[in-house]
């Protein structure tokens, strides 16, 4: 199976409000492909789509060819995510979380993948501590390493280094890079910093009003629709979508 | 079945349990002060009436009954309410953890905290107040097994109840079992009731329960065949309220509601 992930016309309305319009992509082994567009693009929809949390109103879903619509367990039993609005439960410590989501996601050798995990993300310091009362950065730092917890080959990052300070963010983009390209793995990621995608994407697709605009290499993207940068292009799908929608 | 997600929602609330005592109050604590409250009374009224009236067994037995299912139901809410707390829906849900293996969790948690509130009452009720609990045997186990059942039903019917209308209907889980009990006939016959109380309350498997605990206290024979009646209803109800959880989950699912959270994107 050449892709872990392949989308096919998903659709997802509120009402009569179209959050996501029948968009169809795919990301193949060994990819990280970056999720961009302004606030209320589609992006979390889509991410919590595939996560199964969400349902479509139409369209497919498939993680390694498992259709998530009809195995769901199987085909969330190889992804994983972390997203800043999804912080893991306060009230456990960070070992604990782990134990639990470990065992949510049916990880062998448990306790020599949590050991591995704490080890990956430096989080020895804090494995008996609360994840409640660890800062926000630290917080990403568990998450992400919950995220990897099941050795996932679909990797779902929804803004993966919003709270973390650019030391910190560089180290995690090094560190999921290595991750994408050493497995079988998949990633998808969004964010709003530009600099970061065109750093860790080999692929982006610009969403706005649920709908694909653009896709292509984050590095050359920019000059082909005759924009400087990635940050600029940013601006102008958001501003003007119409001109530069995909024909 | 696929039984380590289970595990893992089990393993979550003994968690929670060992690093927060005041988590075990309401285990025990609520339902032992309970016994010490209605084991006075019951000796008090013991005091004041005929001699040969023993108030131990009717008033504290059936308190104990009623608070064991209290717990039961209160059990299973208060585990999945620690998830709307801890706001743990979306790395729940978007797990591989099935419906069917959530609610399997809530339910084997509860098993174990209502036991050991069981146990509590019934050393307490025993020790300090002679209630002759064990006296009769095996002959209890329909009884708990009905009330234990009746609870999970209500258990899950609330908790679907907070999924669907938000956090703050938490409001409606606490005082169910209060609702239920004037219907329920708990400390007197069903036949005090008025003629639409009465029907409502054998709709309630809980009726079936106490009505024969009266008839065995009085030395009558076991009702058997009004308690299968009462199995039937509380399994029926097992299975409703299963149903509508899943509907209301699924629900979630399709408007949102699961990624969103919050008393005020809910309700």
């Amino acid at each position: 199976m050449k892709n872990v992930l392949s989308i096919k016309d998903l659709r997802k309305a509120y009402g009569g409000k179209v959050a996501v319009d029948r968009i169809s992509f795919e990301v193949g082994r060994n990819e990280i492909v970056g999720l961009l567009g302004p606030n209320g693009a589609g992006k979390t929809t889509t991410i919590s789509m595939i996560l199964g949390v969400l349902r479509p109103d139409s369209g497919s879903i498939l993680i390694e060819g498992t259709d998530s619509a009809t195995h769901r367990a199987q085909a969330l039993g190889r992804t994983n995510f972390a997203a800043v609005y999804a912080p893991l439960p306060g009230n456990l410590t960070v070992e604990q979380n782990f134990r639990v989501f470990g065992h949510l996601y049916g990880v062998r050798g448990l306790s020599e993948r949590i050991d591995a995990a704490i080890r990956e993300f430096d989080l020895e310091k804090f494995r008996k501590v609360k994840c409640g009362v660890l800062s926000s950065g630290e917080q990403t730092r568990v998450a992400l390493a919950k995220a990897m917890l099941n050795q996932p080959h679909l990797l779902l990052l929804d803004e993966p280094t919003a709270s973390l300070d650019p030391a910190a963010a560089g180290e995690i983009r090094a560190r999921i890079r290595d991750f994408a390209l050493s497995g079988k793995v998949g990633v998808v990621w969004t964010s709003h910093n530009m600099y970061e995608i065109q750093e860790v994407c080999d692929r982006v697709l610009f969403l706005s009003r649920g709908r694909i605009l653009l896709e292509g290499d984050p590095k050359t993207l920019p000059a082909d629709h005759g924009k400087e940068t990635l940050e600029e292009l940013f601006i102008a799908v958001a501003r003007e979508p119409l001109t530069l929608e995909r024909s | 079945m696929y039984f380590r997600p289970v595990i893992a929602v089990v393993l979550r609330y003994f968690y929670l349990l060992r690093g927060t005592p005041a988590r075990w109050m309401p285990i025990f604590a609520w339902v032992a002060i309970d016994i010490v409250l209605w084991g006075f009374i019951s000796k008090y009224l013991n005091s004041v009436t005929a001699a040969h009236l023993n108030f131990v067994p009717t008033l504290l037995g059936a308190v104990l009954l009623f608070d064991f299912f209290t717990r039961v139901m209160h059990g299973v809410a208060g585990v999945f309410l620690e998830d709307v707390w801890s706001r743990s829906f979306l790395n729940l849900f978007a797990s591989p953890l099935t419906i069917s293996q959530y609610l399997l969790g809530l339910v084997f948690t509860t098993t174990v905290t209502s036991l050991i509130g069981l146990t509590v009452m019934i050393v307490l009720a025993t020790v300090a107040f002679g209630l002759s609990f064990f006296a009769y045997g095996l002959t209890l186990v329909p009884f708990l097994l009905i009330l234990f059942l009746f609870g999970i039903s209500l258990g899950i019917c609330t908790a679907a109840m907070v999924l669907r209308l938000g956090p703050s209907a938490e409001w409606f889980v606490w005082p169910v079992p209060a609702i239920v009990s004037p219907f329920a006939g708990v400390f007197y016959p069903l036949s005090t009731l008025p003629q639409w109380m009465q029907f409502i309350g054998k709709l309630f498997p809980l009726s079936y329960v106490f009505e024969g605990l009266r008839t065995i206290i009085s030395g009558g024979a076991v009702p058997a065949v009004s308690l299968l009646w009462g199995g039937c209803l509380a399994v029926a109800y097992v299975l409703l309220a299963c149903w509508f959880f899943t509907r209301v989950y699924r629900g979630a699912m399709r408007t949102g509601i699961l990624v969103r959270y919050t008393a005020e994107s809910v309700s």
